[in-house]
């Protein structure tokens, strides 16, 4: 690949998306855009980024963008932060939110829909407590066919075995064929909406809860501080974010603080002092 | 050092789920049907197994059904891992006392995981 085209590419993920690739990641982004420029009846990647500086179109440079996304995931990833959602954040949310019995939950970034449909059954396995609650789980994502999949709700059996117990499938999950796939029950808890974590959220709302989990590993420095700061704005004073095993707001942004005891959970530097011990 | 009892008639099946076992620190001893696993239990109770359905002398599932009947049997965990891939035999193994499933083939990562979620890791 041409120096000038990588460059051209990279600055244009960079600027879409917050991805930063490194030049040693030339061939992920050749093997990645070939796809895409096959798609689009260009033949080859020179062709592809000459395309790009003289005449792009919307749907070309979304291509590009969502083909350059990384959409690993699965159910009940890494466990902790579940087992934390399940044992720390529900009870004190059904404390703090007793009164008006509602509670928003947001996936920034939802992927093929593991970690939504993860939290939903979690809640659905509460649910004696969580009788009467109004509960949202809004699932968002940059690449619109990866949402496409996570409203399908249809997984191999590679994707079921890798964190979800078997209890969990057999409940929740029917078998069609050689895939299995999530209950209705489970899917309309969520709803997805295509939003890029660099573009304003409009009219998304407030969340009590936000995952953003092995997301910001992907953005440099300024871009991982935009992206806090504007998740902060959507949430509550008492709200908590949960982020990545690798991830940390600590010399990112002072809009956020660890939570105490809590590794992986942060909640707003302007919450009561209080909200600290859990 | 957990022990783990690998029931498989396959000796290459045994072999490759004894190499990732040991892996994961777990100290593997094998048997090669369900008659020959319940023996091997009697003598010494097996911290987890990980267990084939369709074996010749005696099945997966009725070595379970004995294994939970034995006085200690219901102590070690059992994963079934077997080509029946299919609700019917998952809901079975799981009313017939197993504590996980995995469905071949599997790798690494799904005996790493499926052995974590019951808390053998």
């Amino acid at each position: 690949m041409r120096p000038a085209d990588f460059e051209l590419l990279s600055n244009l993920l960079k600027l879409n998306s917050g991805l930063v690739l490194t030049p040693d990641k030339a061939y992920l982004l050749e093997s990645r855009l070939m796809p895409v420029a096959r798609k689009h009846q260009i033949p080859t990647m020179e062709a592809l980024a000459d395309k790009v500086r003289s005449r792009p179109d919307d749907t070309l440079l979304r291509d590009i963008t969502e083909a350059m996304t990384t959409n690993e995931s699965s159910f009940f990833r890494d466990s902790k932060p579940f087992d934390q959602l399940r044992d720390v954040l529900l009870p004190r949310m059904l404390e703090a939110r007793g009164a008006r019995k509602q509670l928003r939950i947001w996936c920034a970034a939802a992927s093929s829909g593991q970690e939504p449909y993860s939290i939903s059954m979690i809640l659905k396995e509460q649910a004696a407590k969580l009788a009467g609650w109004k509960i949202d789980i809004i699932g968002t994502d940059l690449s619109n066919p990866i949402l496409d999949r996570a409203k399908e709700g249809l997984y191999t059996q590679f994707e079921v075995q890798r964190g979800l117990p078997i209890t969990l499938l057999v409940k929740y999950f029917k078998q069609e064929g050689d895939k299995w796939r999530i209950s209705d029950d489970i899917k309309k808890m969520v709803q997805y909406r295509r939003l890029n974590l660099l573009q304003p959220f409009g009219d998304l709302g407030q969340f009590d809860i936000v995952f953003c989990r092995n997301v910001l590993i992907y953005f440099d420095q300024p871009t991982k501080a935009k992206v806090l700061e504007a998740i902060s704005k959507q949430m509550p004073n008492d709200g908590v974010l949960l982020l990545g095993g690798a991830e940390t707001v600590l010399g990112v942004t002072d809009r956020f603080r660890p939570m105490e005891g809590q590794r992986g959970l942060y909640e707003l530097s302007t919450a009561p002092a209080l909200q600290k011990a859990v | 050092m957990k022990t783990c009892l690998v029931v498989d008639d396959s000796g290459v099946i045994r072999k490759v789920a004894r190499r990732i076992l040991e892996q994961m620190s777990f100290d593997c001893s094998e048997a090669e049907n369900g008659l020959i696993a319940l023996d091997a239990c009697k003598a010494r109770m097996p911290d987890a197994v990980l267990l084939d359905w369709n074996m010749p002398v005696m099945s997966g599932i009725d070595f379970l059904k004995g294994l939970r009947a034995m006085p200690g049997g219901d102590k070690p965990k059992v994963v079934l891992c077997t080509t029946n891939n299919d609700m019917k035999h998952i809901v079975e193994a799981l009313g017939a006392g197993a504590d996980e499933y995995i469905m071949k083939p599997f790798d690494h990562d799904i005996v790493q995981a499926k052995f974590a979620q019951i808390g053998l890791v």
